[in-house]
């Protein structure tokens, strides 16, 4: 690392000297403490020591120049390795700082083109990291540059921190009060998609905001009874976040229902040779296959929206998500390539990330890079719902409990395994007629695996 | 010798008013702390050699002058007698009953407190050598250097001599010298001058610039400096010691000043105050990631994290402004931040008090440094001599001013000269980190007769309506 030395501060009201004397020259080693140079003061001589160990790589002032405080006098190699601090900051992330990088980084993916060209560097250590992090008390890090002179806010000190703690950069937050002071509800009701990394941010219609019930009331209780006020854990404030933000897309929801008995049946019969390769065999993993197909033929469902440029992307990749849902809330990591890999290996890597999910263990690479979304609840009940978008993906599948019912056909009931799909979609790109095409497509893909290898 | 098995959660070097409110806060929150500091009890420079001494010594040197002062109303005293081995006990005794309740303090929050100096082996390890000279290490998960600072020095002085006083001999009062020459016109000088005018010493004041107290507004500081010159011997502006040099009879002074001729004055002491320079040095720094910048102060972001995710730097050893106060505030901060707490040092305001006679105190942005950055800005000012009290103490020399952004009346800055103006200072810092605009100030009612109402007329004095002072509407 080089040390570009300049003039220190010399005491009060030193700001010149003149040089009287350089003892170093290019190329010679020093000591720490070393006498570099002599200059005389408006008070005195001073010997201005060497900052550091190292080798004179240049020499920028010479005898007789008047040098001022700060002014750079040499360049020096102190022949270590760059900061080992900034690295430890790189890949000691605590688990939430993870989950907030992945809604960063999807910010910026949306609006890049290529989010292969994304710096990746994060994903270094972060497990090992996790494991460690998640048993101690985590220690907030929100470093900011060095000597960031922000102007002050006109906010009390009780409003900033409360700002701080919620996340949102005072300095964006517009004051309601008397000179534009910032007042606890300004900044409650400054809109949530902003947060974090507002230049980021797509051009999107403001999202709606959210009334709290009785902002201003902190008691425990209020006419109706007691309230028990506790703050949200960073997955539930994301997941409000970022699903507040998808909220703005205009959103239509498809519901139908695919006869799966044929390939339940089929789910038990290979479940055991699935289960060898240490994965299980489940309805959503047959799904995460069809759908990769289905994303194929009908592109605009692997999208996103640029509002901003008028422009559609159209991912060249296919990578799905599968909600999970954990102690802390939901997550969602994401399957990779799920069209280059078969029902077996899906399997698996289903198993293994919602483990990795359940046991905060997931990296930031797994949660991120998202074209599609599932969000299975069939395993707790239900009929339809309306899954919300995982901007800036375009639709989201959701499944319910499947149930046998009288099928009429060929001129008789039949008892029939049914599976009611929700398939929400932005209706921006996807107009309700390619969506229940698209629907039925993965139905009857469902229905006929042929149709897979023939058409997909 | 070694031990490596001791372990503790928090280890805080230094146990000054940056270090040990960062110890007690984290204690409180429930961390295991240990601090480390040379000295028998917490305390640190502020108390054993700084703010509590020099404060004790300028009380006595109030009420001298105010007793002097008695006879503009017609009472006079004898010329005082000063016991000056009396007055450093009384000193001396102020500081020891404040350390002792740190000691005290400390251990009731369970506290380690260990005597001794530390310097980092590694990013994770401490060694320690106890003042008894045994050694031993100590493993932390997060370290403070909370190490301060010291008076700087300027080599080509004969800083052996034991006339050349720094304020830490300078608070020892080890004789009260017939004459005393204090090189540097900034706080510590003019607040140790104060006193030895006051004890007798015949006090002369050298500063290169052109005035004193630089950082302060000059039409505070030209208050401060016209009340002073009776009780100097000299102020010399503009002039430079250029040698100096031990005689039999003390310190042979030459100063060199523009358009006149070298002048040479023997003094019996000389007290440099030329500023302090912060202890990052002889901690071992190198073994860990933490960074220091050319001046020697420790980088650090808005938490107080060094580039070394472990480790904190809080106090004059992190950067200006050197004042206990802002330590304490970020020690507490750091304490927070070591609980797991999403907080920041982000102050609107730090007060700077100079406790001369008359004070001068200031907060937010002075209008200086309002003119230099060209802010839009507008000062309201409220003269003493249109304050009751103030001339009720006979003591109309005060001025109390605003600064205010115009376009939303805000106040960005407040600076007072007058006697109480350290405390006077408060309502400042409170307006000020709260947003308040001049309106606030002049429509809170202010007890009558304090010197507290000067804000409140200020203020009014913004809006071209102040009850004592009339000034004619200007157009708006």
């Amino acid at each position: 690392m080089t040390i570009e030395y300049k003039l220190p501060d010399l005491g009060e009201d030193i700001e010149t000297g003149d040089v009287i004397g350089v003892f170093v020259s290019v190329g010679d080693t020093v000591v720490e403490d070393q006498a570099l140079l002599e200059i005389e003061t408006d008070k005195a001589a001073i010997e201005i020591p060497a900052p550091a160990a190292g080798t004179i790589k240049e020499v920028h002032i010479k005898e007789g120049d008047t040098i001022k405080v700060g002014q750079l006098l040499v360049t020096i190699d102190d022949g270590k390795a760059k900061t080992k601090g900034s690295q430890v900051k790189e890949v000691a992330k605590t688990q939430d700082e993870v989950i907030e990088e992945v809604a960063e980084k999807e910010v910026e993916e949306e609006m890049d083109a290529d989010p292969e060209s994304e710096p990746q560097e994060v994903e270094l250590n972060t497990t090992q990291d996790l494991t460690e992090n998640s048993e101690e008390k985590e220690i907030p890090d929100t470093a900011e540059p060095l000597a960031k002179n922000k102007n002050a806010v006109p906010a009390s000190p009780t409003t900033r921190r409360m700002a701080r703690e919620l996340g949102i950069d005072i300095n964006l937050v517009e004051g309601t009060g008397p000179g534009g002071r910032i007042s606890e509800d300004d900044i409650r009701n400054y809109a949530p998609g902003k947060r974090s990394k507002p230049k980021s941010e797509p051009q999107a219609p403001e999202p709606p905001v959210i009334e709290p019930q009785d902002p201003k009331d902190k008691a425990s209780s209020d006419k109706w009874g007691n309230i028990d006020r506790t703050p949200m854990s960073k997955v539930r404030k994301l997941t409000a976040e970022r699903l507040t933000k998808a909220w703005t897309a205009p959103h239509v929801t498809q519901y139908d229902k695919a006869d799966i008995t044929e390939v339940e049946k089929l789910r038990k019969e290979f479940g055991d040779s699935v289960a060898k390769a240490g994965g299980k065999l489940t309805m959503t993993s047959i799904i995460l296959k069809v759908i990769a197909s289905a994303l194929k033929a009908f592109p605009e469902f692997n999208a996103s929206v640029d509002m901003e440029n008028g422009e559609i992307l159209y991912k060249k990749y296919y990578n799905i998500g599968v909600a999970v849902d954990t102690d802390r809330g939901l997550l969602v990591p994401v399957i990779k390539d799920v069209n280059k890999k078969n029902i077996t290996k899906l399997s698996v890597e289903l198993s293994e990330l919602s483990e990795k999910a359940r046991n905060k263990k997931i990296t930031v690479d797994e949660l991120q890079g998202g074209t599609f979304t599932i969000s299975n609840l069939g395993g707790i009940g239900g009929t339809y719902f309306s899954p919300v978008l995982n901007a800036p993906e375009v639709a989201i599948l959701g499944i319910s409990r499947s149930a046998i019912e009288p099928v009429y056909i060929d001129g008789g009931f039949l008892p029939r395994l049914m599976l009611p799909l929700s398939l929400s979609y932005d209706h921006r790109l996807i107009d309700g007629a390619d969506a229940i095409r698209f629907l039925r497509w993965i139905i009857e893909a469902l229905e006929e695996p042929f149709k897979i290898p023939l058409e997909g | 010798m070694s031990n490596a098995e001791n372990k503790t959660q928090v280890a805080i070097i230094g146990a000054g008013p940056g270090g040990y409110p960062a110890a007690f806060l984290a204690a409180d929150l429930g961390l295991e702390v240990t601090m480390i500091d040379p000295e028998d009890n917490p305390g640190g420079v502020c108390l054993y050699r700084g703010c509590i001494p020099s404060k004790a010594l300028l009380h006595s040197a109030k009420v001298i002058s105010e007793a002097e002062h008695l006879k503009n109303l017609g009472i006079t005293f004898n010329k005082p007698k000063i016991d000056l081995d009396k007055l450093r006990d009384w000193k001396n005794g102020v500081v020891e009953k404040l350390v002792r309740g740190l000691g005290q303090l400390s251990r009731q929050r369970k506290v380690t407190y260990l005597q001794g100096r530390a310097t980092f082996l590694n990013s994770t390890t401490l060694e320690i050598k106890r003042t008894d000279g045994s050694m031993e290490e100590l493993e932390f998960e997060y370290a403070v250097i909370a190490t301060g600072s010291r008076p700087a020095h300027i080599p080509s002085f004969p800083n052996d001599s034991p006339h050349l006083l720094n304020s830490t001999s300078a608070l020892d009062l080890p004789e009260i010298p017939k004459t005393m020459l204090v090189v540097g016109g900034g706080y510590i000088g003019l607040e140790l001058g104060t006193v030895y005018a006051a004890l007798g010493t015949k006090v002369s004041v050298v500063e290169m610039t052109s005035g004193l107290m630089q950082g302060a507004d000059r039409d505070l500081v030209r208050v401060l400096q016209k009340s002073s010159e009776p009780i100097y011997e000299a102020i010399m502006l503009n002039t430079k010691v250029v040698h100096m040099e031990e005689t039999k009879n003390g310190i042979k002074v030459k100063f060199e000043a523009e358009g006149s001729e070298d002048t040479e004055m023997i003094f019996d002491r000389v007290l440099v105050s030329v500023g302090r320079k912060p202890n990052s040095e002889n901690l071992g720094l190198e073994n860990t990631g933490v960074e220091v910048d050319s001046k020697g102060f420790i980088k650090t972001d808005n938490q107080r994290r060094t580039s070394d995710r472990n480790i904190f730097a809080i106090g004059d050893v992190a950067g200006e402004p050197m004042l206990a106060h802002k330590a304490t505030h970020e020690g507490r901060i750091v304490a927070e931040v070591l609980a797991g707490r999403n907080v920041a040092f982000e102050p609107n305001a730090i007060p700077a008090v100079v406790f001369t006679d008359p004070e001068i105190a200031w907060c937010g942005i002075t209008e200086t440094e309002a003119k230099e950055k060209k802010l839009n800005i507008k000062v309201a000012r409220f003269p003493w001599s249109a304050s009751g009290r103030a001339t009720t103490l006979d003591r109309n020399d005060g001025v109390t001013k605003l600064i205010i952004d115009p376009e939303t009346d805000r106040v960005l800055g407040m600076g007072i000269v007058g006697p109480g103006a350290g405390e006077l200072i408060a309502e400042g810092v409170l307006a000020i980190e709260m947003g308040a605009l001049v309106s606030d100030l002049e429509l809170t009612i202010h007890a009558h007769p304090t010197l507290s109402e000067t804000v409140m007329e200020s203020a009014e004095v913004y809006y071209g309506l102040s009850t004592h002072m009339y000034k004619p509407k200007r157009d708006r």
